[in-house]
């Protein structure tokens, strides 16, 4: 090996290590803005959660004390059972309903996304192109007739007139369509070969392969009927059967002055809970999900 | 015996169906429908069914000259070109950050993540009181040096402008996600071959990463804009439209004329209007996808 040569192979790995070194020290730079800004997006939350923690007067004291010099633990008795805000029971409605619309539209959306998946029937295209074209329609389009149409079905102000419309979804029938649709074909005729009917095939073979469809699915409407706040401000009047997002809101506008705002703080932090921990347990479904539901928005 | 086994299949695949498509036209296609046919009528809510009648295009026609709706549309507007463009941007550089240039890019993401998918009543009221002539923005702010600083939501020129912070910040880490998605679907090999060829950081950027997101960037742009014409709880929590009707969008306005004052026909025609937005932007998506993203 000639003396260049070498020289040329130690000057490349030099500036090999250099690059290296430059691009490790690129990415800390980076991670350091990006974790600043990060920071800086949860603030609000953070300032939420350590006001939920103060006495009244403290919420609003300037420079902000970002660890309360006095806890005080007792707001989130105070929300929780105290009659009169209704807090208690309105986290019940929102679990009650939430329970139900999720494991009702699941189902639904599993039971038609496998016929329009994998069975053959009269006028299955052009209806699941109307399925895929009401997609567009933004729901508060269709708010006013809704409530015309609960109002003569005599629903409004129940827990009916969200949990009607709330277990049928378009979107989760497309979704889960397209699951079905990749599992297969050869595993339903072998089924069918065994002499299982269609309804012991969905069930014992295909539900069990589409999990992560379906745990993706629950994570997204369990997010999408916990927060929904139009529908329950709109077709509900009645204090007891409102749930936590318009309780909250309703709750903010009454209760408005600077003594409350740790109680109001303290009731934004309880409401968001379950969300987070869903959301930090499922991460990585829920933002798939986000990204493929991204047509719902 | 064919024609029975077919018959047999239809109903296996409408009890599949059934119980979805029940929901599907009641709650879907017939309220879509209702809200045409009720477009064209004059209806005080309150008379109950009598007092409907029917007045062709009158609705369509007067909406025109009501400043309200005017305003309404105009501030939607305002919000669109507020929102959109400045999450986009942002999401884009954080993403392409977030993809490649950090540690812990999970951590990270959750970070950026948690304001879009807590509840809007949450958000807007935290961020209400942070508005508020006491709260710790106002007070950060005088702190900087500024005098007299905006009463914000109070504020008829600063009103909207808090509502569009209040938004990017809330749409910043969903909009960074589907553009993360987006990268991870770039082939490494075009950035090596651009490496060999000596391109830097930002010729990479400009002559690879933004063709090659090209359908993401316009799916996000098509989506925001339908998203910013359907916004209504910031609204609604924060400011009721006000002060003045600086913050009134459509959305809300058709609310106020439903559920206030309970013009059903007329909240019908504007329902009708913002559909219409929002199909021809769809249209423009369908349309414009072929021309304009470069699909490589």
């Amino acid at each position: 090996m000639s003396v260049q040569a070498v020289y040329g192979t130690v000057k490349k790995t030099i500036i090999d290590k250099n690059f290296k070194v430059k691009r490790t020290v690129l990415r800390m730079i980076v991670t350091i803005v990006m974790f600043c800004l990060g920071i800086a997006i949860i603030i609000p939350f953070l300032w939420m959660i350590s006001a939920s923690f103060k006495r009244p007067l403290d919420v609003l004291k300037y420079p902000v004390e970002w660890i309360p010099k006095y806890w005080y633990p007792q707001n989130y008795i105070d929300i929780m059972s105290k009659q009169s805000y209704n807090f208690g029971l309105m986290y019940l409605n929102s679990i009650k309903i939430t329970a139900i619309n999720v494991t009702g539209s699941v189902l639904t959306s599993c039971l038609a996304g496998y016929a329009f998946a994998r069975l053959k029937f009269k006028g299955r295209d052009h209806l699941f192109l109307l399925y895929l074209a009401t997609m567009i329609i933004p729901p508060q389009v269709t708010m006013v007739p809704r409530f015309m149409l609960f109002d003569f079905l005599g629903i409004i102000n129940t827990h009916w007139s969200l949990i009607l419309p709330g277990i049928f979804t378009p979107f989760g029938v497309f979704m889960m369509r397209q699951f079905f649709m990749q599992i297969p074909f050869e595993l339903s005729e072998s089924a069918r070969i065994d002499g299982a009917g269609e309804i012991k095939t969905w069930a014992q073979i295909i539900m069990p392969l589409a999990k992560t469809a379906i745990v993706t699915l629950v994570i997204l409407t369990f997010c999408w009927h916990w927060n929904d706040y139009e529908n329950p401000l709109i077709f509900l009047r009645d204090r007891k059967l409102l749930t936590i997002p318009v309780g909250l809101d309703l709750f903010k506008d009454e209760a408005f002055t600077d003594a409350n705002l740790n109680l109001i703080l303290a009731a934004a932090t309880l409401s968001i809970m379950p969300i987070f921990i869903i959301f930090t347990a499922g991460q990585k479904y829920f933002i798939e999900g986000m990204a493929a539901g991204a047509v719902k928005g | 015996m064919k024609v029975s086994r077919r018959f047999k299949e239809n109903l296996i695949a409408y009890f599949f169906i059934g119980p979805n498509f029940i929901g599907f036209t009641t709650f879907i296609i017939l309220p879509v429908i209702l809200t045409l046919v009720v477009s064209f009528t004059e209806w005080q809510f309150t008379a109950g069914l009598k007092g409907m009648k029917f007045i062709g295009l009158k609705n369509y026609i007067d909406m025109w000259k009501d400043d309200w709706f005017i305003s309404s549309i105009k501030n939607n507007l305002y919000y669109t070109l507020g929102t959109v463009p400045v999450t986009m941007v942002l999401a884009l550089l954080s993403a392409v950050a977030l993809n490649k240039y950090v540690f812990g890019k999970n951590i990270i993401r959750l970070m950026f993540f948690l304001p879009y998918i807590s509840n809007i009543v949450v958000v807007s009221t935290v961020w209400f009181i942070m508005y508020a002539d006491t709260g710790p923005i106002t007070k950060l702010i005088e702190q900087l040096g500024v005098k007299n600083p905006p009463y914000w939501l109070a504020d008829v020129k600063w009103a909207m402008p808090a509502i569009i912070l209040m938004t990017v910040w809330m749409n910043l880490g969903y909009t960074m996600v589907i553009y993360l998605a987006g990268l991870q679907n770039i082939p490494n090999d075009l950035y090596e071959a651009c490496e060999i060829d000596g391109a830097n950081a930002i010729q990479k950027f400009r002559h690879i990463t933004i063709p090659a997101l090209s359908p993401t960037t316009f799916f996000i742009l098509i989506t925001s804009i339908i998203n910013s014409f359907k916004v209504f709880g910031q609204i609604n929590i924060m400011t009721q439209g006000g002060p003045g009707t600086s913050t009134t969008v459509l959305v809300y306005y058709i609310y106020q004329a439903a559920f206030k004052f309970w013009k059903i026909g007329y909240a019908s025609a504007i329902s009708w209007v913002l559909f219409i937005i929002i199909f021809t932007i769809t249209l423009i998506q369908w349309k414009g996808q072929k021309k304009w993203v470069n699909y490589m």
